[in-house]
């Protein structure tokens, strides 16, 4: 078995080398390729490189292949496979390009997946609905409990022995002065809870639902002191002009953590990790939307409710918003689908 | 079998391309992902700090509208900076975030299909729940001097339960993974190593075929790790070993005694593979 050594001329002994030799150029050359595109991009090639990309790549793979099969050179398949994999994911891992993803995200995505979660999103209504009148009843039977459920610095002066000027004032005497940085605050501070809502579902879902109940529970407590000062109506209004839109968003981000958190408790037929992956997908398509929505909350509540005084037209503003949204979400698609067949 | 035995858990995990060559790709350390996250994080402070204090600087120049105007900036790229920095740098073509490039980690798909932004997105929104929560919730009562021990306790446990969730599962998973069906791998680029054996003509030992039979291809790779490494106390003691097992006296020589025996050794052992001998090990 032991091949005479000494003597033997400049033939290679191992395959390690015999294989370095015939293939060494090919291997070098798509490193310097692939370094290149990862440096700067794939418009950074030559024609000529570009032509040659997927032959040098597929020359590579099949080095990797027969090295393993017959070389023992360890440092060689580490290097082939290294050099391969930095290959592939720069032929196989190119990204849609973004704004085709983007325009994918309002045509098709988002609405999909709110409409998917459709189940998830009403029962969130409901549980603030429910809340709001819980916390309504409860204050109206014994006020003190006001205090159990809006935190000091939330109420701002406002709460049941607040007089009625001074909180019909709270409603219509907003100051003009740093309307944007109202706005903005907040847009980043409610999306900010949105994501927490979504992400927050990974336990069992629970979390989520305890945010959107208390959600609810504030609502309902601050409608009571403003109802119990016959401004019942006024709050409404004031609520409207923006709250159709951030609850609707807060209710999908809701509805988003609820389906993680029930995938992951429930998985069905499908296996837990698919169960997870499919729902946190899809819910983090749908989270993503709501920061948009909360974006137009942020702008109806920090500048069209602090300069739009009127009852009636806040109300208008915010139901025409409400139908705005609900058609883009559960009516359009269901129009395109028909146009479509 | 016994070569399992030997070999330590791997991180290596199987992954086929089109050409159905598996890549066998490997991935990202527990170590080296926290070092990607903590280079993260200090860059996205050093640029909050920097652009904060640039804003403040500009503020002080100029009336209450550029106040205002500044003020909404500093909230937008906050807020843009907190969520956005992990998800659009991931969404790009190199799917890593600058302390994953640095550390030479990938964000990849777990089925091998393309990274689609909803699982980028879903990945990172988990961050919110495993550091961000915690720590605001500590800065937030440490601020009002409301920490108490147990509380500071409960954010230590709930942060520690995620962050060292990727060290409880095989595929080094973390909660963001395990939602957005994503996994780290480790890209590293490895230059060509340089060939042990060479062809040049050289005068060489020759070893009778009982010391050849002595190992197998475990310990020839153990060998060239240890020819490759070079330090110097590692090659005294093997080539010590394999003398003494061997029955080969001593020559004074140790790297070239190593080097010839390595490549007599692979030579024998690939010519075993052509025939279909395959000798993992020194056991079998």
């Amino acid at each position: 078995m032991n091949a005479p050594l000494v003597g033997s001329q400049d033939a290679p002994r191992v395959n390690a080398t015999r294989f370095r030799q015939a293939h060494e150029e090919d291997w070098s050359r798509l490193e310097q390729i692939v370094t290149r595109m990862e440096k700067r991009s794939i418009r950074s090639l030559s024609d000529e490189d570009l032509l040659a990309l997927p032959a040098l790549y597929r020359t590579t793979l099949s080095s990797l292949s027969v090295a393993r099969d017959t070389s023992l050179d360890r440092a060689l398949i580490t290097y082939l496979e290294r050099l391969s994999t930095r290959a592939y994911f720069q032929i196989y891992g190119v990204q849609t390009p973004a704004s085709r993803q983007l325009a994918r995200f309002f045509t098709r995505g988002w609405p999909a997946a709110v409409r998917a979660l459709w189940r998830e999103t009403l029962f969130c209504v409901a549980l603030t609905f429910g809340a709001a009148l819980l916390a309504y009843l409860l204050i109206r039977s014994d006020p003190s409990w006001y205090f159990s459920i809006i935190p000091q610095s939330m109420a701002q002066g406002r709460d049941p022995s607040t007089s009625a000027q001074a909180l019909r004032e709270t409603l219509y005497g907003g100051d003009k002065d740093w309307l944007g940085v109202f706005a903005t605050f907040l847009f980043t501070h409610n999306s900010q809870i949105a994501i927490f809502a979504f992400a927050l579902g990974f336990a069992f879902a629970v979390p989520t639902v305890l945010l959107i109940l208390y959600n609810g529970l504030m609502l309902g407590a601050f409608y009571a002191i403003f109802e119990a000062k016959g401004l019942g109506t006024n709050v409404t209004a004031w609520l409207m002009i923006h709250g159709t839109t951030e609850i609707f968003a807060i209710c999908i981000a809701g509805a988003a953590g609820i389906r993680v958190g029930m995938a992951i408790a429930f998985p069905g037929r499908a296996s837990r990790m698919d169960s997870a992956v499919q729902a946190g997908r899809l819910a983090a398509t749908a989270m993503c939307g709501t920061v948009i929505m909360l974006a137009v909350a942020g702008l109806l509540e920090g500048v069209g409710r602090q300069t739009i005084n009127d009852d009636g037209l806040r109300m208008l503003i915010g139901l025409a918003v409400l139908a705005g949204w609900l058609a883009y979400f559960y009516a359009l698609p269901a129009w395109k689908d028909d146009r479509g067949e | 079998m016994a070569s399992e035995a030997i070999r330590p858990v791997t991180l290596k995990r199987t992954f086929i391309t089109p050409e159905g060559v598996d890549l066998r790709l490997e991935l990202g350390s527990a170590g080296s992902r926290a070092a990607a996250f903590i280079i993260d994080f200090l860059m996205m402070i050093s640029i909050l700090v920097v652009v904060t204090i640039g804003l403040v600087y500009l503020v002080q120049g100029g009336g209450p509208k550029v106040a205002e105007f500044i003020g909404v900036l500093w909230l937008l790229g906050f807020f843009i900076l907190r969520n956005g920095w992990f998800s659009l740098f991931e969404m790009g073509s190199r799917g890593a975030t600058p302390g994953k490039r640095i550390m030479g980690l990938r964000v990849v798909a777990r089925d091998g299909a393309r990274l689609s932004g909803s699982a980028v997105i879903a990945r990172n929104a988990m961050r919110e729940i495993e550091v961000f929560l915690p720590l605001s919730f500590l800065g937030m009562q440490t601020a009002e001097g409301a920490a108490d021990t147990f509380l500071v306790l409960f954010a230590l446990l709930w942060s520690g339960i995620f962050l060292f969730f990727p060290l409880f599962n095989r595929d080094r998973l973390r909660v963001g993974d395990l939602v957005g069906g994503t996994w780290v791998v480790q890209t590293d680029k490895a230059p060509l190593s340089a060939d042990l054996v060479g062809t040049a003509f050289q005068q060489r030992r020759t070893f009778s075929p009982a010391a050849l039979n002595l190992y197998g291809i475990y310990e020839l790779q153990t060998l060239e790790d240890v020819l490759r490494n070079e330090n110097p106390e590692a090659i005294v003691t093997v080539a010590r070993t394999i003398r003494t097992k061997a029955g080969i006296p001593d020559d004074g020589e140790d790297y070239a005694f190593l080097s010839d025996y390595y490549a007599a050794l692979c030579a024998h052992l690939e010519a075993g593979l052509m025939v279909g001998r395959r000798r993992d090990s020194k056991l079998g």
